[in-house]
C-alpha cells in the first residue's frame, strides 16, 4: 500500500543482474539512495531561499546562518546533536512499522505517554538509588510508549482500523491525558504558572556525555537505530517482517504469523518513541508538563521518510534535521525570521523528498544497469 | 434570575449549540474530503489546509475589511494546496498518504510563519443569524446564534448527495474512484479528474478553516485547530463516503466537542481536558465499531489506498 513497501523489492531488482558486476551495477542503487534525497534536499533549500527572499531577506545570509547555527561551532554542534537524539528515536517509530508497509505517524503520542510513564516510575520510588530509578524510568517509558503504538497495531490487525489515522488520533488523546494528569492528579502544587508534575530529582537526571553538553539520549538513539538495523536486515525476524511488508499474501502462505509481527514491530516502534519521552524528562525537563509536546514526534516522521525508512540512515538524517532546528534561534535573532520558518523548511523538504520518489530508476547515467 | 432557572439545562443546551457551532469546520472538511476520496485519492493534508484557510481568511478579512472576501481567499488557498497535493501525487510511484502528511506539516508551518503578525489585530468577523429571538434566556439565544456558513454547509450536503447520484460529474468522480481503468477507457484523464476533485476538496476545507478564525473561536492563533482536519478525514470513513451521513456525523462531533466547555460553564472542572478530547475518543470508538478486518468497508471507493 505504500511506496516504501515496494522499495526492498526494487532494490533487489536493481542489484540482481550481477553477472559482470561493474561499479554502477554494484553500487547504483546505493548511489541513487544518496543522490536523490540529496538533490531533493538541495531543491528544498533553494525554494526556501526564494521564499525568504520574498520577505526581503538575503538567502545567502540565510544559508550562512543556517550553517553557523547548525554545524558552525562546537556549541551549535552540541545543540544539533541534542536535538538529533529524540529525532532518531521518534523516527524509528515511523521507520520500523514502515518495514511492514504500515504508515504510523503517532510518535508524538508515544513520546508523551513514555514521558508520563517514566515520570510516574521515578515519583513512586523516591528513595531508591539513582541507577535503579533511571533503569525503571527507561523501562517504564519504553513499555508505556510501546503499548501505546501496539494499540494502533492491534486495531489495524484485529479491527482493520487504518493505522495512520488512529495513530494520529491517539496523539491528541495522549495530549489530553497528559494535560489532565499534569493539571489534576499528578500536579505539583508548587507549579503555579506552568502546571507540572513534581520533579524527578537532580540525582536521577541522566546527565551529559562527559566533555560535552550533549545528553546520553544521543547514545540511546544510536544504540536503538543500530539494533533496529540489525534486527530488520540481519535476523530471521527481520526477514519475516520484510517478507510480510513486501507481500502479505506470500507471508501468510509460508505460514508467518502476521499478527505477531505487527504487534511486535509496533511495540518496538512505540518503545523507541517512549524512550525519547523518558530522555526528554530525565535529561532535559526533569518533570512532565506540556513543554514535552514540542513536535519531536512529528519531525521524526519527516526524518524517517527522508531516510527512506532505513533505521541506520535515520542517524545522519536526524543530525541534519536537528541542525535545521538548532539554527532556528539564530535565524530568529539575526534575520528576524519567525520561529515557524523551521517548520516551513521542514515542510518543503518533506514535499520535495516525496516528489523525488518518482526519480528512482530514471537517472540517465545510472540507467545502463 | 433567569439563569439560575435553567441550571443544569445549560449543558444539553450548550451541546446543541455546540453541535451547530463547532460542527461547521468538520462539515466542510468532511464534505470536501468526501469528494476527493470518491475520486480514489485520500488527502490527509486537509489539517494543514484548514489551518492555512483560517490564517488566510483572517489576514484577508483584516486587510480588506470584508470577512466574505476572507472566506473566498481561504477557499482559494485551500484549492491551491489541493492542487499541490494532486500535482505531487500524479507523479509516478508517489504515495498519497505520505504526501498528505507532508502537506499537513507544510500547511501548518506556513500558516504559523505567515500568521505571526496576525495574532494581535482583530479582523471583521462573519455575521450570524439569531434564531433565538423568541427566547429571553441568554443561553438559548447563544445556542441559536447560527452562522451563515453553517447553513451553506447543511445545504451543501444534500446537493452533493444528489450530485454524486445524478450528475455527469458525480458519476465521473465515482467511476474514477471505483476503477481508474474504466474512466480511462471512457476517454477521461484520471489525473485531471482527481486534480479537480482534490482542488474542490481543498476549497471546502479552506472555507472550513475560515469559520475557525472568523466566527468560532473567532481569532487567529497557533492553537486554533488541534486535529479537527484529521478528525474530519476519519469521519468520512465512517460516514461511508455519503455526504448526508457526513452531515449527521459532523453534528455529533460538534456536540461532543462542546461537552468539555459546557461542563466547565456549570462548574464541572474535573476532566476538562479529557472531555475536550471527546471527539477523538468518539472517532476512534466509531472506527473500531464500524471497521472490520475481514471485508472491505461498504461504500468504499475501490481505488482508495487507505481501505485496500
Amino acid at each position: 500500500m505504500t511506496s516504501e513497501a515496494v522499495d526492498p523489492v526494487e532494490a533487489v531488482g536493481h542489484i540482481a543482474p550481477a553477472s559482470d558486476a561493474g561499479f554502477l551495477q554494484r553500487f547504483g542503487a546505493t548511489i541513487e539512495y544518496i543522490l536523490i534525497p540529496g538533490a531533493a534536499l538541495a531543491g528544498a533549500l533553494v525554494v526556501f531561499g526564494i521564499f525568504v527572499a520574498l520577505f526581503g531577506k538575503n538567502p545567502f545570509d540565510l544559508y550562512f546562518y543556517m550553517y553557523r547555527g547548525a554545524f558552525g561551532t562546537w556549541f551549535s554542534w552540541q545543540n544539533t546533536l541534542t536535538r538529533a537524539a529524540p529525532l532518531i528515536l521518534t523516527a524509528l517509530c515511523t521507520a520500523l512499522p514502515a518495514q511492514l508497509g504500515m504508515v504510523i505517524i503517532g510518535g508524538e503520542g508515544a513520546l508523551l505517554i513514555g514521558a508520563l510513564s517514566a515520570t510516574s516510575a521515578a515519583l513512586v520510588m523516591p528513595s531508591a538509588p539513582p541507577l535503579a530509578v533511571q533503569l525503571a524510568m527507561a523501562a517504564a517509558g519504553m513499555i508505556g510508549g510501546g503499548l501505546w503504538i501496539m494499540l494502533t497495531g492491534a486495531l489495524r490487525q484485529y479491527r482493520g482500523v487504518n493505522e495512520t489515522i488512529s495513530s494520529l488520533l491517539l496523539v491528541y488523546i495522549a495530549l489530553a491525558i497528559l494535560n489532565h494528569l499534569v493539571e489534576g492528579p499528578m500536579r505539583d502544587p508548587a507549579s503555579l504558572n506552568k502546571p507540572s508534575t513534581r520533579e524527578i530529582g537532580a540525582a536521577n537526571m541522566i546527565g551529559s556525555i562527559p566533555g560535552t553538553e550533549v545528553h546520553w539520549g544521543l547514545v540511546f538513539g544510536l544504540i536503538a537505530a543500530t539494533v533496529s538495523y540489525i534486527l530488520i536486515y540481519h535476523t530471521t525476524f527481520g526477514f519475516a517482517v520484510r517478507v510480510a511488508g513486501g507481500n502479505i499474501r506470500a507471508a501468510k502462505i509460508v505460514g508467518l504469523s502476521v499478527g505477531k509481527l505487527v504487534l511486535t514491530i509496533c511495540f518496538l516502534a512505540g518503545a523507541c518513541a517512549g524512550l525519547s519521552g523518558m530522555v526528554e524528562v530525565a535529561a532535559v525537563q526533569g518533570r512532565t508538563n506540556a513543554n514535552l509536546a514540542a513536535g519531536y514526534g512529528f519531525t521524526g516522521i519527516l526524518v524517517a521518510f527522508l531516510a527512506r525508512q532505513n533505521p541506520l540512515a535515520v542517524i545522519p538524517v536526524a543530525v541534519l534535521i536537528g541542525g535545521i532546528g538548532a539554527s532556528g534561534g539564530l535565524l530568529q535573532r539575526r534575520l528576524g525570521l519567525p520561529d515557524a520558518s523551521v517548520l516551513v523548511l521542514q515542510g518543503i523538504i518533506f514535499v520535495f523528498v516525496l516528489a523525488s520518489d518518482a526519480l528512482y530508476g530514471r537517472i540517465g547515467f545510472l540507467k545502463g544497469r | 434570575m433567569a439563569d439560575a432557572g435553567i441550571g443544569l439545562w445549560t449543558v444539553p443546551l450548550a451541546v446543541i449549540g455546540g453541535a451547530i457551532r463547532v460542527s461547521t469546520p468538520f462539515l466542510f472538511v468532511s464534505l470536501g474530503e468526501c469528494i476527493t476520496e470518491r475520486s480514489g485519492r485520500i488527502n490527509l493534508g486537509l489539517e494543514g489546509t484548514l489551518v492555512m484557510g483560517a490564517m488566510s481568511a483572517y489576514g484577508i478579512s483584516y486587510f480588506s475589511g470584508s470577512p466574505w472576501i476572507g472566506v473566498l481567499s481561504a477557499g482559494i488557498t485551500g484549492a491551491l494546496l489541493g492542487a499541490l497535493h494532486a500535482g505531487i501525487c500524479s507523479l509516478p510511484r508517489v504515495n498519497d498518504v505520505a504526501v498528505g502528511i507532508a502537506l499537513m506539516l507544510f500547511g501548518t508551518g506556513l500558516a504559523f510563519f505567515l500568521g505571526k503578525p496576525l495574532i494581535e489585530p482583530t479582523a471583521p468577523r462573519l455575521p450570524a443569524i439569531d434564531f433565538g429571538w423568541w427566547s429571553d434566556i441568554p443561553q438559548v439565544k447563544a445556542a441559536l446564534r447560527v452562522n451563515v456558513l453553517f447553513l451553506f454547509g447543511v445545504a451543501l450536503a444534500p446537493v452533493l448527495y444528489w450530485a454524486f447520484r445524478a450528475t455527469r460529474w458525480g458519476l465521473l468522480i465515482r467511476t474514477t474512484g471505483e476503477s481508474s481503468d474504466a474512466a480511462r477507457a471512457m476517454g477521461h484523464s484520471v489525473l485531471l479528474i482527481r486534480l479537480r476533485a482534490t482542488m474542490v476538496g481543498g476549497f471546502l476545507a479552506g472555507i472550513g478553516g475560515s469559520f475557525l478564525s472568523l466566527f468560532y473561536p473567532g481569532s487567529w492563533n497557533e492553537g486554533l485547530s488541534s486535529g479537527q482536519g484529521i478528525t474530519a478525514v476519519a469521519l468520512v470513513i465512517f460516514a461511508r463516503w455519503d455526504p448526508m451521513l457526513c452531515l449527521w456525523a459532523s453534528l455529533a462531533f460538534g456536540g461532543a466537542a462542546a461537552l468539555g466547555p459546557a461542563l466547565q460553564s456549570v462548574g464541572v472542572t474535573f476532566g476538562y481536558h479529557l472531555f475536550n478530547a471527546a471527539p477523538y475518543f468518539l472517532t476512534l470508538a466509531i472506527m473500531i465499531i464500524t471497521c472490520s478486518p475481514k471485508r472491505m468497508l461498504t461504500g468504499a471507493p475501490a481505488e482508495l489506498s487507505i481501505t485496500r
